[in-house]
């Protein structure tokens, strides 16, 4: 089913589902839970060996594969936990703060 | 037909299991406690027996039973339980997630005293202490009436209005293991009553696949889930009473939130929760003889509580005793004391009023007690004062 939202912040007590229930299976994607990252992973496209460690290791399937190569972070949800950047063999991942893109943008 | 079947004696468990075995609900999941053993006992009994279809889920504790209901539930099946004291004491945690779910499972509550000192006879303060929970609560006074509630608690609890959990509650010991009269429907009339249960979201709907018990962020709408319980509360006690008056139909046995004896024409009353309902009308039966008009009235909605009915049948008397089989400690009075002077006050409603404590850890209420209190409220409806604390029945030393 699809369920709109859209205007839940307004939803008085009769609008939601009985019992919080979430009726649509897998919306949780719709939730930006990358808003608190504080370090954006950011990956060297001539060092990675396409390995996808990183892929297997981030806790919150933020790395993006296309086809068999990585090709992007999802920082809608990515947290910043650096972890792809620890298991990336070749390091080719590094951490950077995110203010430096924010003063950039 | 045939509706009901012949009269019988039972025990007020043997009672309720036989319900339970004419719902065949999907899932039992319970964790024996006196005084409530010999319903789970028996039921267990009919799945090895092959006489029931149900999943019996044999769990390590009470919180487990309950969680176990939730699961069951929350998958879409008919699910019962039953407890008693501080087996439901150890449930509390999810007693609260089963009404939030809007899960509507049936337990039988057994009444019985919280230690300490350690008891394990009868009085309300399980229940009492779970009237907040979100739970439907049905009184009963005696085996028959435990039987109804129990036949009658998945029509109200499943009703799409109300989707709430039910626990049904009677008398330990006193009526529990006492043997009493019992008319049971048959089995096909019970079937027949309760119907299918209606479709609603589940885990088990792999074509719609939901989520069931989410955390609700950190500013989500836990306040507006509030909101719709008690909105299910209110939606409640209407179809309770059309419940009721659907099983008045098949039975002949009228139920009512509130059970009036002689209220009509009463100069004084008392309200009463459970099986001191019977000790009092025998004493009524007395002093009626004697030209005293006194009623009775007893409480088996307790939740959702019918605040203006109660007020309403009140409001004619001059003097009313409520008795509390359990004590709210620091309080004005007891539970069913608090409840009954917020409605009187809510409806303005003033009479007379005094709070009477009796049957704490199972001590006995002897007809001469409530005689005792009918005294009182007649002295008090010609004009003299009553105790403005606690009235204790049957102290021992004062
Ligand atoms: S920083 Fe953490 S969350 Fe973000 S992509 Fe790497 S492993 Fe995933
Ligand atoms: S772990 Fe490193 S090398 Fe492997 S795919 Fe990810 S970024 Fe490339």
């Amino acid at each position: 089913m699809s369920w709109d939202i859209s205007d839940i912040k307004n939803w008085g007590p009769d609008k939601h589902e009985k019992g919080a229930v979430i009726p649509e299976a897998g919306n949780a994607v719709g939730y930006r839970t990358g808003g608190w990252r504080t370090n954006r992973p950011v990956r060297d496209d001539e060092t990675c060996t396409q390995c996808l460690f990183c892929y297997f290791y981030c806790p919150d399937s933020s790395v993006i594969v296309e086809g068999q190569e990585v090709v992007d972070f999802d920082l809608d949800h990515c947290k910043g936990c650096a972890q792809c950047a620890t298991e990336c063999p070749v390091d080719a991942i590094t951490m950077h703060p995110e203010a430096e893109f924010r003063r950039k943008s | 037909m045939a509706t009901t079947e012949k009269l019988m004696a039972v025990t007020g468990n043997q009672a309720v299991a036989m319900a339970m075995k004419q719902i065949d609900p999907d899932v039992v999941a319970a964790y024996p406690i006196t005084p409530q053993t010999d319903v789970v006992q028996s039921y267990s009994q009919y799945v090895a027996d092959g006489e029931v279809q149900t999943e019996f889920v044999t769990v390590e504790s009470e919180h487990s039973a309950m969680s176990a209901c939730i699961g069951s539930a929350a998958a879409g099946a008919r699910t019962m339980t039953a407890t008693s004291s501080a087996g439901f004491a150890l449930m509390w945690e999810v007693v609260y997630v089963a009404a939030s779910m809007r899960l509507p499972i049936v337990m039988t509550t057994v009444n019985r005293a919280l230690s300490g000192p350690i008891n394990i006879h009868c009085d309300h303060s399980d229940s009492m202490g779970g009237r907040d929970s979100g739970w439907i609560q049905i009184y009963n006074e005696d085996a028959q009436e435990a039987y109804d509630a129990t036949v009658m608690s998945f029509p109200i609890a499943e009703h799409p209005d109300v989707s709430l959990p039910l626990m049904n509650m009677y008398d330990g010991f006193i009526i529990s293991g006492a043997i009493g009269p019992l008319r049971p429907l048959s089995d096909a009339a019970v079937k027949d009553f309760i119907g299918e249960k209606p479709a609603v979201l589940n885990l088990l709907d792999s074509e719609h696949p939901v989520t069931f018990g989410p955390f609700d962020g950190l500013h989500g709408w836990y306040f507006e889930h509030k909101i719709a319980q008690n909105r299910a509360m209110e939606a409640a006690l209407p179809v309770i009473q059309e419940t009721y008056d659907r099983f008045a139909e098949v039975t002949g046995r009228q139920y009512q939130h509130l059970m009036c004896y002689d209220m009509e024409d009463a100069d004084v009353a008392i309200v009463v929760i459970g099986s001191a309902a019977g000790t009092a009308r025998t004493v009524m039966a007395k002093l009626k003889a004697e030209g005293l008009k006194v009623g009775l009235v007893k409480i088996r909605t307790f939740r959702p509580f019918p605040t203006a009915e109660i007020a309403r049948v009140l409001s004619g008397v001059k003097a009313v005793a409520v008795l509390d089989r359990a004590d709210s400690f620091g309080a004005m009075g007891g539970p069913l004391y608090l409840e009954i002077l917020a409605a009187l006050y809510h409806e303005g409603v003033h009479t007379k009023t005094v709070n009477c404590i009796y049957g704490l850890g199972g001590r006995d209420l002897y007809p001469q007690n409530i005689e005792d209190v009918f005294r009182m409220l007649a002295d008090a409806a010609g004009g003299a004062d009553l105790p403005q604390s606690r009235v204790y029945l049957n102290m021992k030393g004062e």
